[in-house]
């Protein structure tokens, strides 16, 4: 299915995330890592929803407080302190950070406000154990430019990160507060994407600025994206935390995808005649026709002690089992509800209970019981008899939304593009201000000093490069695109290798090793610049990088040196070559008689199949041609 | 400083005014070629005079500076947010009655999410709102006694607060809750432990560490903690409830005689000091620590003795201390000192012939120690026994903020300064023991015997 995006209305906003590269957290003196292992401290909190200025709770998180939901927060001593347990107030905002952030807004042509005021922003699903991000606007109104459009930057800011959920029991959630308080900057895009396609390479625009200040963190987690997508008739998503960025095209796709499927689902019962009067919190306890069954999922429920409870959806027959997405079906969207509002493990409607293995006699049972038509459908669930309603109140206020089209929701994204269910959208923005900490001037001589330390932007860096090294322009760009320019700079420096090579398996050869599934990611910077500086002193040969680098993606942590041995990549010294290739004349004697010097070619293709990544094929150019020339004249 | 326009002064305020604008409108601050445009916010009374700050579309507050050429626009007035406050959960009847009085601090305040300022939550509805589970525990009735700092507490204000608790217990509730600042709790715990003598239902004080504003502040569950032990505790003594430990999952009660502050921002910044805790609260059980306690008996006549003398110093003792430092206090009027000495009860023989001249004046001298943690024994080196024998009072475990409090107590109830130094030393409302035993921490999860329920 192609869509015509112009048509159908899409807008995509983004907000991008990056951590910065500071010897400190943003507001206290802790080292921004993460720790392994187990933890040295634990502590259990409960955050309470409070009034918004309007007297509003945020009705999601006063119903997981209601519910009892606590937090266990894990900690270690080297990357927390009391700022981060919210013991102590926050120290003043981490200077060095500010620096990156300014540099940034400055690299979009943003404008620094004059005085940055840190904010509260409420946050209680336990990712910050104050209940609130702080949060401050450093730079307002930038843009840059995408493919000749002007995209435009509402703000940049810098921010807490939160901490990093690491496990649910029952109702029980755990954090590590590691995270917490690493420096994060955010730069916000005005809502004017308009493909998946573009939305991607924005992406990758901000994220090549990010990076040419060098001073942002790398690695899986150091980067993430939201974004706003909305299209006609449809409603305004929020997707949090896209960490790859291939993914972002796909996760507007299926986004757009799934709003279009939704709007058709709300066409179809429309004209089915389905009002929402129709869709009625009337649940009905069907444990007893279910004790005999022989479907597992419900069989093992009430034997736990769980009830089984019903619903009737009026006129939603086959819809359950449309398909939004790949994978996602909209009885998907009702179970992701069920599961957040009730706390159970999913839902069985009435379009699947065959594949579950309720029997035909057991469905005929349910429709009259729940006095169902043709055209409605059922759903069940099971669980405690609470947390059962629940869930089933949670199915029919979304089964009520299909009828309006889109509900407005946060969403997060899976890995695989498609996203599920996570919170409503909270009301309107909740900050205020973060009292602990006093106004920050932003003032000319920091601004001056900043603007001497720009670094050059990624276009003017491809052109440098090219200029200085005399690589073309494409393997400049994928230098700069794979983040390997620094690197690159390092060995070209340090060894004689020749650029264009180091260039090519920097970007090229890498590309391909990860496109076999090789796991590049472990590959140190430093093992990169031992490999070319083995074959800088002669020990292996260039041909031999991608087998070196393959072994040291399979063995991680290894030493290229070892490797080399390990792999018998050891150049050959010319002595063993002159007696190897008297092997291999030897061997075709009757060929060199035929052919003379023609010969060559072939010779020098059997010889370097065998001996590839440990002679330099010159080399046995060279003595080939000696060799055969000799063994002409003998004749 | 003009009041529509709070924290503006200078400049900004002159541009400000000349636009007409007032706190809370939406403004458009034009300069250069940069136009902004936001909702005006206060400032801080310690900002300068060339900043407006404005909160913008996205809710960021940012500062905006200005020169003489910026021009500022009142675009439309201020909306005022109507403010729904939430329905008050049900009174539930045939629970005990509760009065919480308020006195300011962190516990009892709410914020004003625009400005961020803060300010005093009162009336029993909004309490109730804020924490709704105080409706299962007790019939709540409220009065907003004063709302200060804690650290601009005085001797009056505790007298004040000694009659309020008074005028309630008389009119005949269960139990007594007083919001409190941290700061200077533990002395007014001290100061109604001895004003409120012969008391037949609990007094609980209540603070907060982190503002009632923030998800994860401690005032909701410490007050819980404090309205479940003055409805149902058995004991009838006043006492400090605050969290147990950093996790939000018992509230520990301390007598108000033995506790003290011991760190500056923690949950569980308050400890019991040279004694064990009265009880622990953990969801809506009621363990004791102890067994010596007065029980609850709402027949017993309370005795109220709400007067302090203010004339009495606390002075903790440090190397190169300056003995005029007495004789000044002395020569003021002072009529009670308590020193804080050093190690079991110490001071260096510089200061003997000042204390000697206060004492032959009729002052009343008192030692506690600065070691915060043991009790003072002045017959071990001869520093001390000389100090006993100049007539220095020795209070053995008293805690030295205690000891003041205590003084000025005494001092109010006669002018005999030999009834003062009895009356120092006799145990008004367990300020002073006998004993001190090795502190067992009971374990997390086994605690203590269930009461009250």
């Amino acid at each position: 299915m192609t869509i015509d995006y112009r048509k159908i209305g899409l807008k995509v906003g983004l907000e991008c995330h990056q951590q910065l590269a500071t010897r400190e957290k943003l507001f206290c003196g802790c080292r921004p890592e993460l720790f392994k292992g187990e933890p040295e401290i634990t502590f259990l909190r409960r955050l309470r929803p409070t009034q918004s200025e309007l007297g509003q709770i945020d009705p999601a998180a006063y119903f997981e407080f209601q519910k009892g939901v606590k937090i266990l927060y894990e900690a270690d001593t080297k990357t927390s302190c009391l700022v981060e347990m919210d013991e102590e107030p926050p120290h003043d905002l981490n200077r060095e950070a500010l620096e990156i952030a300014l540099m940034v807004a400055l690299m979009m042509g943003a404008k620094p406000v004059d005085e940055i005021h840190v904010m509260r922003k409420i946050v209680i699903d336990g990712s910050n154990t104050t209940g609130f991000q702080r949060t401050c606007v450093v730079a307002l109104n930038g843009s840059i430019t995408v493919d000749g459009k002007e995209i435009p930057i509402e703000h940049v800011s810098l921010e807490e990160d939160a901490a990093r959920k690491v496990g649910e029991e029952g109702l029980v959630i755990r954090y590590r507060i590691d995270r917490l308080g690493i420096p994060l900057i955010e730069v916000a895009t005005g809502p004017v994407i308009s493909s998946p396609e573009e939305a991607e390479k924005v992406a990758l625009a901000i994220g090549k600025i990010f990076r040419a200040t060098k001073r942002v963190r790398r690695g899986i987690g150091t980067i993430r994206q939201d974004l706003n997508i909305s299209i006609k008739d449809g409603a305004l998503i929020e997707i949090k935390g896209v960490q790859e960025l291939e993914l972002i095209s796909k996760v507007v796709e299926y986004e757009v995808q799934r709003q279009l499927n939704l709007l058709k689902i709300r066409d179809e019962v429309r004209r089915r005649g389905l009002r929402e009067e129709d869709l009625r919190e009337e649940f009905v306890d069907v444990t007893l026709l279910f004790k005999e069954t022989q479907c597992r999922v419900l069989r093992r429920s009430i034997e736990r002690g769980d009830i089984v409870l019903a619903v009737k959806l009026p006129k939603f027959a086959g819809l359950l089992g449309f398909e939004l997405t790949p994978g996602l079906r909209f009885g998907g969207e009702l179970s992701d509800r069920a599961k957040f509002w009730g706390r159970v493990s999913g839902i069985l409607h009435s379009d699947e209970l065959k594949s579950y293995g309720v029997t035909d006699e057991e469905i005929a049972e349910l429709k009259r019981v729940m006095g169902a038509l043709e055209e409605d459908a059922i759903v069940l669930v099971a669980g405690k008899a609470d947390n059962a309603r629940d869930a089933l109140k949670a199915v029919v206020e979304r089964a009520r939304e299909a009828l309006r089209g889109v509900p407005e929701e946060t969403r997060a994204a899976n890995p695989d593009g498609t996203t599920r269910y996570m919170r409503p959208r909270p009301g309107a923005a909740r900050m205020y201000p973060e009292t602990d900490i006093p106004p920050i001037k932003v003032t000319k001589d920091l601004l001056e000093k900043i603007k001497m330390q720009l670094p050059k932007s990624p276009e003017e860096k491809v052109r440098e490069i090219m200029k200085v090294y005399g690589i073309n322009e494409k393997l400049a760009r994928q230098l700069l695109d794979t983040e390997y320019d620094e690197l690159f700079e390092t060995i070209v420096r340090e060894t004689r290798v020749a650029p264009t090579v180091v260039a090519t398996i920097l970007t090229e050869t890498l590309k391909a090793l990860k496109r076999d599934g090789f796991n590049i990611s472990v590959l140190t910077d430093e093992q990169i610049i031992e490999t070319f500086r083995l074959v800088d002193r002669g020990i292996t040969t260039k041909e031999a990088i991608p087998e070196i680098l393959k072994w040291l993606c399979k063995h991680e942590g290894a030493n290229p040196a070892d490797v080399i041995k390990e792999l018998g990549l050891t150049m050959i010294s010319e002595e063993d070559l002159q007696r190897i290739i008297d092997e291999y004349i030897e061997k075709n004697k009757s060929l060199i008689l035929e052919r003379g010097l023609s010969a060559l070619g072939t010779l020098m293709g059997l010889i370097m199949k065998d001996l590839r990544g440990r002679v330099k094929p010159e080399t046995v150019n060279r003595i080939l041609k000696e060799k055969i020339s000799g063994k002409i004249t003998i004749k | 400083m003009d009041e529509r326009l709070p924290g503006y002064k200078g400049l900004a305020l002159k541009l400000l005014l000349d636009a007409g604008a007032e706190i809370g409108d939406l403004v458009r601050i034009i300069k250069d070629d940069v136009v902004l445009e936001g909702i005006l916010i206060p400032r801080s009374e310690y900002g300068d005079e060339r900043h407006i700050t404005i909160k913008i579309r996205s809710g960021y507050n940012i500062g905006v500076e200005v020169t003489p050429s910026t021009r500022i626009e009142r675009v439309s007035p201020e909306t005022k947010p109507a403010f729904i406050p939430p329905q008050p959960p049900e009174q539930k009847p045939g629970l005990p009655k509760v009065s919480i009085l308020g006195t300011g601090g962190t516990i009892a305040s709410r914020v004003d999410y625009r400005t961020g300022a803060v300010r005093p939550v009162m009336s029993a509805s909004e309490l109730y709102s804020i924490v709704p589970e105080l409706a299962d525990i007790a019939v709540i009735e409220t009065e907003m006694l004063f709302n200060i700092l804690s650290e601009d507490m005085t001797p009056k204000y505790w007298s004040i607060m000694a009659e309020a608790v008074a005028r309630h217990i008389r009119s005949g509730v269960q139990g007594v809750v007083i919001a409190h600042g941290t700061d200077t709790m533990g002395y007014s715990a001290a100061a109604l432990s001895f004003a409120l003598q012969n008391l037949p239902v609990p007094v609980i004080l209540v603070g907060a560490q982190r503002s009632g504003d923030r998800p994860s502040s401690d005032a909701a569950l410490n007050l819980i903690g404090a309205v479940t032990a003055a409805s149902r505790a058995p004991f009838a003594e006043v006492s400090v409830a605050m969290h147990e430990t950093t996790s939000d999952e018992s509230i520990i009660l301390h007598r108000g005689t033995k506790v003290r502050k011991c760190h500056t921002s923690r949950r569980d910044a308050f400890k019991t000091i040279n004694a064990t805790p009265l009880a622990r609260v953990i969801g809506d059980k009621i363990f004791m620590l102890t067994d010596e306690y007065r029980p609850r008996d709402s027949n017993r006549e309370l005795i109220l003795k709400p007067n302090f003398d203010e004339r009495a110093a606390l002075i903790k003792f440090y190397p190169g201390i300056r003995p005029e430092l007495i004789d000044w206090l002395v020569s003021g009027g002072y009529r009670g000192i308590v020193l804080e000495g050093t190690g079991l009860g110490h001071v260096c023989r510089e200061c003997f012939p000042a204390i000697k001249r206060a004492i032959d004046r009729g002052v009343v001298i008192a030692m506690a120690s600065q070691c915060i943690w043991g009790r003072v024994n002045m017959n071990v080196y001869s520093t001390g026994r000389d100090l006993l024998a100049m007539g220095v009072v020795p209070l053995g475990d008293m805690l030295p903020e205690t000891a003041l409090v205590k003084m000025m107590w005494c001092l109010a109830q006669t002018s005999d300064p030999e009834e003062v130094k009895r009356l120092l030393l006799t145990n008004v409302a367990g300020e002073i023991s006998q004993r001190t035993v090795e502190y067992i921490e009971p374990p997390k999860t086994v605690v203590g015997r269930a009461d009250g329920n």
